[in-house]
Formats: structure tokens, sequence, C-alpha cells
């Protein structure tokens, strides 16, 4: 397997009738990801564009025999999706969903990490693994198909720079977004961990930014575990102190997270650092 | 406020009252302290906390805090509460810690400063099982590494409890209680409290009344209307979509030599009039020139298109804009712009240098 997913993850889609759960579940077909159902309470026994049975629950799609969901419900809800996402022992939870209640994604992600469950969001963009499958928003036309693993908390950005690998001539072996909410599922290091694993990825590319100490834990990571090519890219360098930039960890408070700290870290770690987005498949060469 | 909370569960607080008219004070029966009520910390320093130990010196510390200015901020009202008599200071507070994915527990017997002050082999840490939440052994950890005697350390034990319940059911980030103080008669007393709460809960706490002091008049109608905004003093105005990608746009912005006027993420939208109301925002902080940044997924490029066809129709804008569009729905996005007349980049490096160009050129 690659990372996370390859051609044969089976996935659900938790609220596949829902506005943005219905763009997406498309959107992941026209990818080529086996959704093998969706879920609608109120709504079982109709069908998804035809092809895909809806169900009422996750313990009904259960006998479509998934690996892994995506949870695109309103935030109010996420916790019981992902719930009973876990109760039914799905092995990847991913929750497009963002500003969940961070005290709901607390009890999500540590009930997860008791029952060996990957937990990818709230607020992400999901994964993708070119070639092969792709859980969340990830516009599909960026990708080809390469040895470059890309690891964000952000979701744009993360397309921002995945399109210039592609561009540049470059393609990816895995793409995987943290999310931006104050609590998430995966760390950097987490990543870092699956990435060095995967014998598709040769090259690493980290997108931090301002705010808390993730980034510099990662850098202390690298340094002494990570022996592939990494290359980070920090956005939030023009960010004033104390105002917060849009992601609830995005902010710069008595001079701790700032671009400078984290840069500084990486390139004590021997990591490359790229000034603009578009400078990231230079140092990758 | 904090207080109230802390008596909701329990929590010991001075005995006081909540006054809008100095004329509303009660008799006075025993030495009171009279605070300022702002949501700002540091108001002891800043002149906003008085003492009274007479009937005219109460009414005189409430008329004169009442309608007084401190750090920029009218003071609407006054608590009058009974003076302790503090032997010692604490500090205690859960709160988030994002890297941990939990809340820490922090304790200190050197309270009454701030934390970040104190040295950190005073400070009890620990991190806490959010599925297990907090329970008594934690609280003796806490106690034994602060020394307390046993009649406190029982009363603090008691407080953490509760104030564990306060963090959890309110959904918080923060609770604070700096200083917890120890009265002459070996009472425990919470003298301040902060609590602060998760806004993406609120619609479980449907109670709340949002107030920021931080933010700017124009930041917080951005916040009620659903944008993260922030302003910034440049003069190129900023709309972009998801956190990371905005960021990046001013950091491009200004190593391009560009002064962003603002920070404005769209989110994940698919509907015009949201991009639209964006637009509204921007013009009002009155830049040269505004840019627009859209990398497409969850928000699609025809969407973000008919949305600034519709914004430059309604606001009548004369100012330049410059779009940059890519990913989904890019190219039905970039006809209806074309078709509108106004040009549109497929990089974001393109669309920076342009803009940048024309607010220079702009007056």
């Amino acid at each position: 397997m690659t990372v996370l997913v390859d051609k044969n993850t089976k996935v659900i889609v938790q609220g596949i009738t829902g506005h943005q759960g219905s763009f997406h579940a498309g959107e992941m077909l026209k990818f080529g990801t086996r959704i093998v159902a969706g879920t609608s309470p109120g709504k079982g026994g109709t069908k998804f564009q035809d092809k895909v049975p809806i169900v009422d629950s996750v313990s009904e799609a259960m006998a479509f025999e998934p690996d892994a969901t995506m949870i695109s419900v309103a935030a109010p809800f996420v916790r019981d999706a992902a719930f009973e996402a876990i109760d039914n022992g799905l092995k990847l939870v991913y929750i497009l969903t963002e500003k969940v209640p961070f005290h709901d994604s607390m009890e999500i992600v540590h009930e997860a990490k008791l029952r060996g469950i990957t937990v990818m969001g709230p607020n992400g963009p999901g994964i993708t693994v070119p070639g092969e499958c792709k859980i969340g928003i990830m516009p599909n036309q960026i990708f080809r198909q390469g040895d470059v693993a890309v690891a964000s908390r952000s979701g744009t950005l993360t397309y921002e720079i995945v399109d210039h690998i592609t561009r540049s001539g470059l393609g990816e072996s895995a793409v995987i977004g943290l999310g931006g909410d104050p609590v998430v599922g995966l760390t950097y290091i987490d990543v870092l961990k699956l990435f060095e694993a995967d014998e598709r990825t040769k090259k690493i590319v980290l997108v931090g930014e301002i705010g808390g100490n993730n980034e510099e834990l990662a850098a202390k990571y690298i340094k002494e575990h990570v022996k592939k090519k990494v290359v980070a890219y920090i956005t939030g360098r023009s960010a004033p102190p104390g105002k917060r930039m849009g992601h609830a960890g995005a902010i710069i408070e008595k001079g701790v997270g700032t671009a400078e700290s984290k840069i500084k870290a990486f390139e004590e770690a021997g990591v490359k650092v790229a000034e603009f987005p578009d400078d990231v498949p230079g140092l990758l060469k | 406020m904090g207080k109230e909370i802390f008596r909701k569960y329990g929590i010991p607080v001075p005995e006081g009252y909540v006054v809008e008219k100095s004329a509303d004070v009660k008799e006075y029966k025993k030495p009171v302290v009279v605070k300022s009520q702002i949501l700002l910390g540091g108001r002891g320093k800043s002149g906003g906390i008085k003492f009274a130990k007479s009937q005219a010196e109460l009414k005189g510390a409430a008329e004169e805090l009442l309608g007084a200015k401190i750090r920029g901020l009218t003071v609407t009202k006054v608590l009058v509460e009974d003076m302790v008599n503090i032997k010692k200071e604490y500090y205690v507070s859960f709160a988030l810690n994002r890297s941990e994915r939990s809340p820490m527990l922090i304790a200190s017997a050197s309270g009454g400063v701030e934390i970040e002050s104190v040295p950190h082999s005073e400070i009890f840490t620990r991190k806490i099982d959010p599925l297990l939440g907090y329970s008594d052994f934690i609280g003796r950890e806490a106690t034994k590494f602060m020394k307390l005697d046993k009649n406190i350390a029982a009363q603090f034990r008691d407080i953490l409890g509760k104030l564990y319940r306060v963090f959890s059911e309110e959904d918080c980030e923060l609770v604070e209680i700096n200083p917890l103080m120890e009265t002459a008669e070996g009472q425990l007393i919470a003298a301040d409290a902060k609590v602060v709460m998760d806004s993406d809960s609120f619609f479980r706490h449907k109670d709340i009344n949002i107030t920021d002091p931080e933010k700017t008049p124009l930041e917080l109608e951005a916040q009620s209307k659903g944008y993260a905004f922030v302003e910034l003093d440049g003069n190129i105005g900023v709309i972009a979509n998801g956190a990371g990608l905005t960021m990046a746009t001013l950091d491009a912005l200004t190593l391009h030599k560009g002064k962003p006027r603002n920070f404005l993420d769209l989110g994940g939208t698919d509907n015009v009039e949201i991009v639209a109301q964006a637009f509204d925002l921007v013009l009002k902080a009155n830049p040269k020139a505004i840019l627009v940044n859209i990398f497409g997924g969850v928000t699609k490029g025809d969407t973000v298109a008919n949305g600034i066809v519709e914004a430059k129709k309604r606001f009548s804008i004369t100012k330049p804009i410059v779009v940059r569009l890519s990913g989904v729905h890019e190219e039905e996005g970039r006809k209806i712009l074309k078709d509108a007349g106004i040009d549109s980049f497929p990089t974001m490096m393109e669309a920076i240098k342009a803009v940048v160009k024309v607010a220079g050129e702009a007056q």
C-alpha cells in the first residue's frame, strides 16, 4: 500500500446528499476513488448518481466493507458522525467540516488513537495519492504521479504548491492536509513517519504556518529520523503579532510561533526553505 | 462575566455587585475594591482598580471610574467587591495544548503575577487525557508539588474539579484563576476569573454575548458576517480563499514591496453573494486596488467570477481589480470575467506583480 490509501481503498461518504458531500463525492468518483456507499439518515434506499447506494447509517454501510470515510456534515453533528465511524471500526476517518468545537475533536482524536484509527482533519483538504485514490476536496486536475510527498496544515495553499510541483515536470506520491482547526488528528511527525516509510516517496515538502511549535517539532524530528530530502515553505512572514490569521493556530503570541523561528529550525535541520510557493520545485531538483 | 460562571459552578469568589451608575452603589459596610469591567488584562496597572474604606471613597471611586477611558475603552460598569485579607496568592489554569491535542493543567504556588514570569521550576504542568477528564489524583500530584498544607490542598483540589467542569462544559480554550487567594482566615477564593470560550462552540451556548476589544469596528462587522478578516496598514485590498493561501498572498505581496490593506479569507464557499459581500468589506477599508487570489476547490472559479462581476456592478467599483483564478472551474470563471471586461491571471505571481504595479500608479 502507498500512503494510507490506494486503489483498493473502499470509501463511504457520510452526508453524501449534502451540498458539499455530493459535489465532492462526484469529483472523487471522477478521480477514480472507490466510493462503495454514502450515508444520509432518512434517505436510505436511494442512489447517488444512479450508482452509489445510499444507506441510513454507517452500520448499514458496513455491508459494503469500507475502509475509510469522508465526513461532510455540519459542525454540530461531526462528533456524532465521527463516533459512528469509529464505533463501526473504519480505519481512516477524514473530516471535511471546519470549525468543529475542539472539545469534540479532542474526544474524537483520542478515542481513535486508542483504537488505532487515523483521523484527518477537521478542516483539512484530505488525502490524494495520484493514480490511486483521493479522499477529500483537492482539485483533481493538479496532480501527476511522481515521487514528491506533500504535507500541509492548509487547503488552498497546498493546491498552490502541488500545482507548481506538477507544472515543473515533477509529480506527487501523496498529498495530505492536516487541517486548520485547533485540534486535528495528524501531526507533521505522524505524516513524516508515513512518508519516510513509503517506497514511492523520494522527496518531501512540508508546508507550515505561523503559530504554535509544530513546525519546530517537525524540524527536530527530521534532523533525527528523516533521511529523505525535505523542502519547506512557511507562510505568515508578514503577519503582525497578536492577529489571528484565519486558522485557529495562526497567531504570533508573545514572540512564539514566528516565521523566523520556524525557518531557522528547518534550516538548522538541513531543510531548504522556499521564499515563494513557486520556488518549491527548484529546491526539490 | 467570568465570576458569574464560577459562581454557577460553586467556585468561591468574593462577594460583590456590578453597577452602571455611581448612585447605585450600596451602603458601605467594610473595605471594598472597585474594579472597572473591561475585557482587558492589566487594568490594575492602567488605573482601572480603586480601593475604598468609606462611603465617600466608594462613591468617589465609582464616579471616577465610570465613563473613564482605560486603554482606549470606556468603562460602563464597575464591580464593587469585598476586600480580602490576602495571605498568599496561587495560580491555576486549564488550557488547550494544541500539539498534545489535550487540555493542560498549569498550577503554581507563585500566583498574582503573569505566569510567564514565574520560573519553570515553580510551575506544575500536566496533560489531561480528555477521555478521562480531571480526577482527584491529578489534584494530589499538583498540591504535593506546590507543598500546600492539608486544609488548603483539600480546597484547592475541590476548586480544580469545578474549574475543569467549567473548562469542559462551557467549551473553553482557557479558564484561569490568577490570583487564587488564600485569605488570612484560611479560605481559598478566586480573586480574578478569566474564561475564554471556543467561538466554534457558540452554536450550543446561545446565551453568549461576544465582544472582542482587540478587534476594529470593520473586523467586528466582518466577523458578524462570517468572514475571517484582519485589517492591516497597507493599500492593497486582498480577497483570497483559505487561510494558508491568504497568508501566502500577503507574504508574497510584502516581499514584492506591495502593502496589503487586509487579510480576508472567503473560506470554502460556493455562494456568489458571499463573494460580493467580501468586496463590500474590502471597499470600506478604502484600498487603492483589490487583489483576488483564488485556488478553486470547495470554492469554484465560476462562482467567484460571478461574485466579482456582481460586486463590480452593485458597488460601481472603479478601482483596479486584479484576479487570479486556478483550480476547480477555472476556465468557466476566466471566461465570465473576460466577458465582463475583467482581466485574470492563471498564476499568483503574475497577479501579485500586476496589482503592486497598479496600486503604485493609482492615486
